[in-house]
């Protein structure tokens, strides 16, 4: 049963992939959905045994690598956190699976499709089950790089061509301080498997080790470099940018990377290494303070976009961010509760998003949409359900995790959970507004597509709604459902030791504590509801009131709209130098001594000394006994004389 | 005059030489090349019999039957190569087969 919850992704990836062109389009279509529905089934079933009756096990698969003191097997590590992910990864999946067979009706590809979007799944699946840091890597790498197959997926597109190497170049960044971080592991640990370094953690807490030269405490500077890995893949702030190009793939993919497998695999690594971060205060504070930052900053960008996958896409890190500072005040708990019902309500905003466009045929631009609420009800009304969880609105998913990822920042106290959770509610009356804003400027006012366009509007086919209809139900039930197990009374009980959370930083028990005072609970709602209110207001009643706020906050909206400059304040720090100085390398250091000495001067020299030989190839016969003879009576002489 | 292993030698000897110098020295065709490598394995074989009888050990006889085999083998085989050569390209000319030529 372990097994049917990891590894059918794979069996039909490799069924797709290696088999598409025998069994049919038909039949890959149903293989990898069984397939990933199977997964799906199965890990519920986990779920109800690990979770909730707390049947925590791991199952040794084989050992991989084993050289001296080194060792690490493959093993499936199943407590509450990997039982919750299953649940999140596969539901997501099969969800995307399913959709997919509606939307990528007309392409050619679809076996190819099918087996990257299932191997990815397989991919995550085995990053949420690792039970050792080299386990956790692979995955890691795996989601890396079928996110690299999969926004290139179209790769006769030169800007999916650049996404895609974007987001792999991004990622291998992080990946190396991720790298680095699992090196710095294995030497405070002597040892990669979790069970060995989190009960060692309290141990090594204090041992300091040196770090280019300087003597550092070596489990923040570990942590630190693990949480480089999470910068990256969890769309923090600094190595983000990735995750809004990578909206050049198709719309499954963008819902399968931001609700399931790819981003959230930061946040999981992150709660899943609680027992690090409980122990050094200066990694949760960092990683605090990138949360908060990020949720801030992708909101107020996602607040002036006008692509509607780019505006969802910001609207991932802003909530990514969130995630990233609960786990900061530590809060994992929160964290993965907010993971788990973003996956849903993510989900569905990309799966509808991607209905429009399919209904639009193609068309992405908000400003060239409007009034569409007729003609397309159902996927209005979805679109309206993922914005209102998005937004927080009371009895939807996100109104619980959001809050309580809040109010838990609000009771960690610290100066920077604080900031935290400043920032976080004025993000929160961000998202309500550009969620809003989303809505109406699509399915309100006066179309402003053409008639082409407009009359070519129609309803997604059934499989593409029925997967929305799914999400949807997550996205208004997951939150009120799993209130109490997560994050309310039962979280003792649910946990178990999945996380590690230190008395002294129990923020959520502190909010149970009536820590948080009543206005402090209001006000997420509050803000949202002025969000909604403010979007109204700018895009119904009077739609000349947000061209009046961009004249008058010009400079502000111009650096909201440029993305608040990354990529090109990157392109001048770091890569334009990084070319230059290449160019120079590759001229002057490569181009001129090495290739002078090496490669060029050898074949020159091979070549003329070549031409000389080849002279001796007469091709007569003759002149081959001639040498032969003269070889023998040589030999011969050689023989007599020296011997 | 008693005709000793000296003379066989000597007979061998300049045979042997005849045969290289057929060979490299020969433009005609290659019929005389193969003819040349006949003539070489028979001056060997005549130093065979000559140290057979000399040293009065059989062996060498042996080998020389050996030697005889081999030899009759090898230009079956290589009169069936000049005659597909022939076929092919229309000469067996020593001066036309240079298509090793680099």
């Amino acid at each position: 049963m372990e097994l049917a919850a990891v590894f059918p992704p794979l069996l039909g990836s490799i069924v797709a992939g290696f088999f598409g062109r025998w069994i049919g389009v038909m039949g890959v279509l149903v293989i990898s959905c069984v397939c990933v529905v199977v997964a799906g089934v199965a890990s519920i079933w986990l779920f109800y045994d690990v979770a909730l009756l707390g049947h925590v096990r791991t199952v040794i698969l084989f050992t991989w690598i084993h050289s001296g003191t080194f060792s690490a097997s493959w093993a499936l590590r199943f407590d509450t956190l990997t039982a919750v992910m299953l649940i999140v990864v596969t539901f997501v999946s099969s969800a995307v699976h399913i959709y997919t067979i509606g939307y990528m009706e007309h392409d050619p590809h679809r076996p190819r499709f099918q087996a990257y979007i299932s191997l990815f799944t397989f991919a995550m699946l085995m990053l949420v089950t690792s039970d050792n840091f080299a386990q956790l890597y692979f995955g890691w790498e795996g989601v890396g790089l079928l996110s690299y197959l999969l926004i290139n997926f179209w790769y006769d597109k030169a800007s999916a061509n650049d996404a895609a190497i974007k987001a792999f170049i991004q990622n291998r960044v992080g990946d190396f301080g991720f790298a680095l971080g699992i090196f710095g592991v294995f030497y405070l640990f002597h040892a990669i498997d979790f069970g060995t370094v989190f009960a060692a953690a309290p141990a090594v807490a204090a041992q300091s080790m040196h770090f280019l030269g300087y003597e550092v405490n070596g489990l923040t500077l570990c942590c630190l470099l693990l949480f480089m890995g999470a910068v990256a893949k969890s769309a923090q702030v600094g190595l983000h940018s990735w995750l809004i190009d990578a909206m050049e793939g198709p719309t499954p993919i963008s819902a399968l990377i931001h609700a399931a497998t790819m981003v959230t695999a930061g946040v999981f690594m992150v709660a899943r290494l609680s027992p690090l971060f409980e122990f050094s205060p200066t990694a949760s504070a960092v990683v605090t303070v990138f949360g908060a930052t990020t949720a801030f900053v992708a909101a107020t960008i996602g607040m002036t976009q006008f692509d509607i996958k780019r505006i969802i896409a910001y609207s991932t890190m802003s909530q990514l961010g969130y995630m990233m500072f609960a786990c900061g005040v530590s809060a994992y708990n929160a964290a993965i509760f907010h993971l788990m019902t973003h996956g849903f309500f993510k989900a569905l905003l990309f799966l509808a998003a991607g209905s429009v466009i399919h209904a639009m045929s193609g068309e992405q631009d908000i400003r060239r949409m409007g009034g569409l609420w007729k003609l397309i009800p159902t996927t209005y009304v979805m679109l309206w359900i993922g914005s209102l969880a998005l937004a927080g609105i009371p009895l939807f998913a996100g109104y619980f995790s959001k809050d309580s990822v809040l109010a838990a920042a609000y009771a960690a106290g610290t100066p920077v959970a604080t900031y935290a959770y400043w920032l976080g509610i004025v993000t929160a009356a961000l998202t309500a507004f550009y969620s809003m804003r989303l809505l109406f400027l699509t399915f309100h006012g006066k179309p402003r597509a053409d008639h082409h366009v407009m009359d070519h509007v129609h309803e997604s086919p059934l499989v593409m709604l029925l997967p929305l209809a799914f999400l949807a139900v997550g996205a208004v039930c997951s939150g009120a459902l799993a209130y109490s197990w997560f994050v309310g009374d039962g979280r003792v009980g649910f946990w178990r030791d999945a996380v590690l959370i230190l008395p002294n930083h129990d923020s959520i028990g502190a909010v149970q504590h009536g820590a948080v005072p009543e206005w402090a609970d209001y006000l997420p709602t509050v803000v949202a509801a002025c969000g909604i209110i403010m979007a109204f207001l700018c895009y119904i009643v009077w739609t000349g009131l947000p061209a009046f706020f961009c004249r008058v906050f010009k400079p502000v909206h111009t650096f909201f709209y440029n993305h608040w400059y990354y990529d090109i304040m990157v392109d001048r720090l770091i890569v334009f130098p990084l070319l230059a100085l290449s160019e120079r390398v590759w001229k002057a250091g490569n181009g001129t001594p090495i290739e002078y000495l090496g490669p060029t001067s050898l074949a020159a020299a091979t070549q003329y000394f070549g031409q000389r030989v080849v002279r001796l190839q007469s091709g007569y016969v003759f002149h081959y006994a001639f040498a032969m003879v003269i070889g023998v009576v040589l030999l011969v002489t050689w023989f007599t004389l020296y011997r | 005059m008693e005709i000793g292993l000296g003379h066989y030698l000597t007979v061998a000897a300049i045979l042997f030489t005849i045969g290289v110098f057929g060979i490299f020295l020969n433009r005609k065709n290659v019929i005389t090349i193969l003819m040349s490598i006949e003539l070489m394995l028979l001056s060997v074989n005549i130093n065979f019999v000559a140290f057979s009888v000399y040293l009065h050990d059989l062996v060498g006889q042996v080998f020389a039957m050996f030697i005889l085999t081999v030899a009759a083998a090898e230009s079956a085989i290589g009169l069936a190569i000049l005659v597909v050569y022939f076929r092919n390209r229309g000469t067996i000319a020593v001066e036309d087969i240079n298509m090793m030529k680099g």
